[in-house]
């Protein structure tokens, strides 16, 4: 029941994906890099060792000079506390620069997402969301932490063990060096085949995101149909799908490893039996055998090592890409708009046609050319059968969509030439899923004011609400609801959110079937309160009832994606046969269905 | 998000009697009662099944260690036999290293892939297991707990924590085990190599094991914080994304950033407290194992000098002591990795420790047979009240019986107690006190499935699942045809909608149905209602959001397809009433009134206050 949004480009490299996280490591670079430096020299300080044994086995061992041995062991004591300390100094270098990158890419994924059209958010299930603002970027703090530095050290380490072993023997050395082709080539190979399988493993985190936040979610119809067998079952399927997926990039990195295991193992083995001949036949010392084998075991590590932190290099970089997939797209902006000034004041929609912009352009538009005109002051019913637009209407004025042609303008001025921060100060809207967010209720009021609203309006605000209710709650106003505090009744929530678009005494009111989940006597009441406010506002209110439709001046018919009729309720109720069926159910029958 | 999840739970607690909220409410702080060991006791339980296979997985891992370590020995037997044995012209020695060196490559090639795919098996079945058990217990714990817990804070459990076992798993387990066998194996070579030598590099764990301990409980605490801020940011993430409209109406951005950028802050902080602790103890395990190796080193060397040493092994025991304490950092790593996944382990433990208040029976009953061939079945409130834990009664006690195949509809204003009377005879709460029968069985003996055929309830708010429109409709029966989902569709007048999507009923609603009015999506709501043919129907506020066309399709709907069906009404418009046989008027969690319509309607009490007061607002 979900969808994977995979964009799987052929040819990807992870060096380019990478790169893109510069912009946010840059800021941290000077630590980073000097970590890296200090890994360096760390890693350098473990293979100066094996040259210190090989000086004391060769020299005061063998002259059994117990001064030269003491000398020894504190010049090794020496280097293995620089080694402690440099690997301890590259993990505190990097500690809280590296957290803070994870974070403050977190906070730009927020941000952007929250200035990405609500198109995109119809589009994207926000588990995928979230699971690129947790798990990947877990991914890419680590890469940052670890692959990056250690691909950088080894690789040092490794160029510089190479270079011992080849000052100490260049034979043996070439011998160590033998499998380094074939090695590449088969992490090459293997690493392209692990992005595209650790890409689709992501991608099914991703899903198995979306299922649990929809059962989460959607635990009431769960419960209420006894489905909760059905979602385990859906859910296992998804998870036993990612149980394949991980398995194959295990099936994968478990081939890289044997490789980078199995060949410089050879080699070693190798350059033991031919160094061994050498010692026996007086060409070279034990100590500098010792000293050789000992550097190439220490490069062991580093060379194993390789393999995983590819992997993980790949895995990051995936990771990146699903995260600029999201910061790629185009947030909102405020386009500068040039366009005559309508001739009206007041509320004005001219030939409006919408449609969804990931529809087929070929599909019939949902509004297709809506003109009709709110005078200044006046309230203006929307009527129209389920489906018919209305809300879609009503979510262009504050821009929420934009029109794909036509023009809605306020008081003369084209809503597509406002900054939307001032077009939606000058709208408010009440939508017909009353949300409320976690703070308190009177902060969930005052979203809808500038920051002078103060307790006067908040009284004011619910009082015309009819939402006294709130008194009586546990603190009052300052009762936390939302996610992390008290749930409050379908009713309660609505009141809550008509409060909150006309706290702030806009100009222009949107309401979206604002009364729906009232009682017929607290509607009644909310309704002469709200008499009041409309009098002085320019207001756009959606209306199922004719007790809603009551509140209007005026009522606007939306059918077939244009207005179809305007009038007072009366007028459309006696010349208007559609608007009569749908205020009365009667007159036209089912038969017109 | 209060949106279309969270809605009305205490809807009728009412405004006068919200849960009290305790002081301490475990709920508020993100940390449920964890029972001492649970944490073990999971992991164990995770663990246990596959015995076999962790079995397995331990000796592949003890041979290819065994195949590593016999690098140095190898070495010393080079340096010690074969390079003399070749100076007398015995090639055999030199050539059985060359061929021991090989096998143990290939052996070690072989069983490392061995190795890495078993263990994967293991830690994908117990992910596989864990995912599960969260998921399904998650689903099996009833609504009053969902209404506290939060569904982000869920969410973050089956994620995060999840993740953070799976790290634990993935590279943690390959740890421990390799570091504890390579350190048992080396410490058991270095014994065998020198006795004194070896014992020297066995004290040297005293200290390490230490730091380990001192390690360990820093890293908890750190990591428990963590596992709370990360929760935390998650809660927030998911409530702006499932209220971005209102989010962008308000213009809350930078409000919401700015309280975004406390929580991440503060999960910063901890994932840098973390990273500082793992800094710590690299240094001084670093440090002790380094000092350890100079002592060795000069202690070796000193007893070469004097001859009581081969050279052979001190060059084996140098070799294998740069090995003893390369698994180090490796250890901290996978103390890392531990100590996160038994934070994230503790808290889903907490939460699988939550037991159901709605629990399934153990030894379930059935529904008797339907008597006479309709569809309907009695439901009975015997001395039935309610209050939640936490106090504050909701419902005082009453006694109501409703008579299979009758309609009635419950009235009263909002916090009147009636979506409560709802869930209780949909068993979303189970009562303080007394029973809810249905055709004299108490709901509580009733298994789920045959609970749904018995009762189903349709709510206000219509949540649409990720998918086809058919699909969301089969919610209401899985193994519904094609036709038998079109048909419930047409039945309430959803067809002609659904039918004009892009793809018909095979349309994709994405994400909760932003492309699906709430008008349509109430639809789809009744169409799987009317798919689930229960005896009982409960339509809780369920018409709210269609126009009056749709209410009466909905309505006829009733009249045809459900009839004989018992069916419980609750609504603030009256139309729903005029198809009712019954009315019951609820007030402050009590039924005032009870009678059939035209009779109230005729009287002189609140019922028929309120229908006037609706006949005006109809104008």
């Amino acid at each position: 029941m979900a969808e994977t949004y995979a964009t799987a480009a052929p040819d990807r490299s992870a060096v380019r994906s990478l790169l893109r996280l510069w912009p946010y490591v840059r800021p941290v670079r000077l630590r980073l890099f000097t970590a890296a430096f200090v890994a360096v020299l760390a890693s350098c300080a473990g293979l100066v060792i094996p040259l210190v044994l090989k000086w004391m086995v060769d020299g005061p061992v063998a002259d059994r000079d117990t001064g030269g041995v003491w000398l020894g062991a504190l010049f090794l004591l020496l280097l293995g506390l620089a080694e402690a300390l440099l690997f301890g100094m590259r993990r505190w270098l990097v500690a809280r620069p590296l957290a803070h990158v994870e974070a403050e890419m977190r906070a730009e994924l927020y941000g952007r997402l929250q200035r990405l059209p609500v198109a995109f958010h119809d589009r994207w299930a926000s588990g995928q969301l979230l699971s690129r603002a947790t798990a990947d970027l877990g991914l890419v703090r680590m890469f940052l932490a670890f692959p990056l530095t250690f691909l950088l050290v080894n690789s040092v380490t490794i160029v510089f063990g190479v270079v011992i072993m080849l000052l100490q023997d260049w034979r043996l050395g070439l011998v160590i060096l033998g499998p380094a082709v074939p090695v590449v080539v088969m992490c090459v190979y293997f690493e392209n085949r692990y992005a595209v399988v650790a890409r689709r493993a992501q991608d099914q985190v991703g899903d198995l995101t979306t299922v649990v936040e929809e059962s989460v979610l959607g635990i009431r119809i769960i419960k209420g149909f006894g489905r909760h067998r059905t979602q385990a079952r859906a859910f296992r399927e998804l998870s036993s799908t990612l149980r394949g997926t991980e398995l194959s990039k295990a099936r994968l990195l478990a081939t890289i490893w044997a490789v980078i295991v199995t060949l410089p193992e050879l080699a070693i083995g190798a350059a033991l039996v031919l160094g061994a001949v050498q010692v026996a036949d007086g060409e070279l010392s034990a100590g500098t055998l010792v000293a050789f084998l000992s550097t190439a075991l220490a490069l062991r590590w580093p060379v194993d090592s390789i393999g995983f932190l590819l992997a993980m290099s790949q895995e990051a970089a995936t990771a990146t890409e699903r995260y600029f997939e999201v910061m790629d797209e185009e947030p909102e902006r405020d386009a500068v708009v040039r366009s005559a000034p309508a001739p009206d004041a007041g509320l004005r929609f001219d030939g409006v046609v919408f449609r969804y912009p990931d529809a087929d352009p070929g599909s019939p538009p949902v509004l297709d050319g809506v003109d009709l005109h709110v005078r200044p002051g006046e309230s203006m019913a929307l009527v129209g059968a389920t489906g018919s637009g209305k809300t879609t209407l009503t979510a262009l004025v504050p821009r929420l969509h934009e029109v794909t042609a036509g023009r809605i303008s306020l008081d003369g001025v084209d809503v597509a030439a406002l900054p939307r921060e001032e077009l939606r100060a000058r709208v408010a809207v009440a939508f017909e899923e009353p949300t409320l967010f976690s703070a308190s209720v009177g902060e969930n009021v005052l979203m809808g004011a500038d920051d002078r609203a103060g307790d006067a309006e908040l009284e004011r605000a619910l009082a015309v609400a009819q939402a006294e209710f709130v008194h009586a709650l546990p603190q009052g106003a300052d009762t936390q609801v939302g996610e992390q505090g008290l749930s409050l009744s379908g009713g309660q929530r609505q009141r809550l959110a008509l409060a909150r678009a006309v706290v702030g005494r806009p100009p222009f009111l949107v309401l979206d079937d604002p009364l729906s989940a009232l009682d017929v006597h607290t509607e009644a009441a909310v309704e002469a309160a709200l008499r009041q406010v409309l009098a002085g506002t320019t207001a756009l209110i959606v209306a199922h009832r004719p007790s809603t439709v009551l509140l209007a001046d005026r009522v606007a018919l939306l059918s077939g994606g244009r207005i179809a009729a305007v009038g007072t309720h009366h007028e459309l109720l006696r010349d208007n046969p559609d608007y009569a069926h749908l205020m009365s159910g009667t007159g036209r029958q089912e038969d017109d269905r | 998000m209060t949106a279309p999840a969270t809605s009305s739970p205490t809807t009728d607690g009412g405004p006068g009697q919200p849960p009290p909220k305790a002081v301490e409410d475990p709920f508020d702080k993100d940390v449920l009662p964890t029972p001492p060991g649970a944490t073990g006791l999971l992991l164990r339980s995770l663990l246990a099944p596959l015995r076999g296979r962790v079995a397995l997985t331990t000796l592949l891992l003890l041979l290819q260690q065994a195949a590593v370590q016999a690098g140095p020995l190898l070495v010393a037997y080079a340096i010690d036999r074969a390079v003399p044995a070749w100076r007398s012209d015995d090639h055999g020695p030199l050539v059985a290293v060359g061929v021991g060196y090989l096998l143990c490559a290939l052996a070690s090639g072989a069983l490392q892939y061995a190795f890495l795919m078993a263990s994967a098996r293991v830690s994908q079945d117990v992910l596989l297991d864990l995912r599960g058990r969260i998921f399904r217990h998650a689903q099996a714990l009833s609504l009053d707990f969902h209404e506290r817990y939060t569904s982000g804070r869920l969410i973050s459990r089956s994620t995060s924590d999840v993740e953070a076992l799976r790290e634990l798993l993935n590279e943690g387990l390959q740890e421990l085990v390799s570091v504890v066998l390579s350190f048992l194996f080396i410490s058991a070579m270095l014994l065998w190599l020198d006795l004194g030598l070896g014992a020297v590099a066995v004290a040297s764990f005293v200290p390490l094991y230490l730091l380990v301990r001192v390690y360990q409980r820093r890293a908890g605490r750190v990591f428990t914080a963590r596992s709370t801020a990360i929760a935390a940011v998650i809660v927030k993430f998911v409530e702006t994304m499932n209220g971005i409209r209102p989010v962008r109406a308000f213009r809350r951005e930078a409000v919401n950033e700015a309280g975004f950028r406390v929580l991440n802050h503060r999960h910063e902080r901890r994932n840098g407290d973390a990273l500082l602790e793992m800094a710590r103890y690299v240094v001084g395990s670093r440090l002790v194992a380094n000092a350890a190796v100079a002592l060795i080193v000069l202690w070796g060397a000193t007893r070469v000098a004097d001859g009581s040493l081969e050279l052979g092994v001190l060059a084996a025991a140098v070799l294998y002591l740069r090995r003893l304490y390369d698994p180090i950092d490796r250890l901290g790593m996978f103390l890392n990795s531990y100590q996160s996944a038994a934070a994230s382990l503790e808290k889903i433990a907490g939460l699988l420790a939550q037991t159901p208040s709605v629990p399934e029976p153990s030894a379930p009953r059935e529904l008797p047979a339907l008597q006479g061939g309709l569809p309907g079945r009695e439901v009975v409130f015997d001395g039935v009240s309610f209050g939640y834990r936490t106090g504050g009664e909701v419902l005082p006690r009453f006694d109501l019986v409703l008579p299979a195949g009758q309609t009635v509809a419950v009235v009263g204003s909002t916090g009147a107690g009636k979506s409560t009377l709802a869930k209780l005879l949909a068993r979303f709460y189970d009562p303080s006190r007394g029973r809810v029968l249905l055709d004299g069985v108490d709901l509580r003996e009733l298994a789920v499935p045959e609970l749904r055929r018995g009762v189903v309830m349709v709510t206000q708010e219509a949540f649409l699942f990720s998918g086809t429109v058919a699909e969301n409709i089969a919610i209401g029966r899985p193994d519904a045809s094609r036709e038998d989902v079109e048909r419930a569709a047409k039945a309430i007048g959803a067809h002609e909608f659904v039918s004009a999507l892009p793809d018909g009923y095979d349309t994709d609603v994405r994400k909760r149905g932003g492309r699906i009015s709430a008008g349509q999506r109430q639809l789809v709501a009744f169409a799987r209602a009317l798919l689930a043919d229960p005896a009982v129907l409960i339509l809780d506020e369920a018409t709210s959001s269609l126009d009056v066309p749709g209410e009466r399709a909905v309505q006829a709907a009733m009249a045809t397809v459900l009839k004989g069906r018992t069916a419980v009404v609750i609504a603030h418009r009256l139309s729903t009433v005029e198809i009712a046989d019954r009315v019951l008027v609820m007030e402050h969690g009590r039924i005032v009134e009870d009678g059939a319509p035209a009779e109230l309607v005729a009287g002189a009490g609140r019922f028929a206050d309120l229908h006037r007061a609706w006949r005006d607002s109809l104008a």
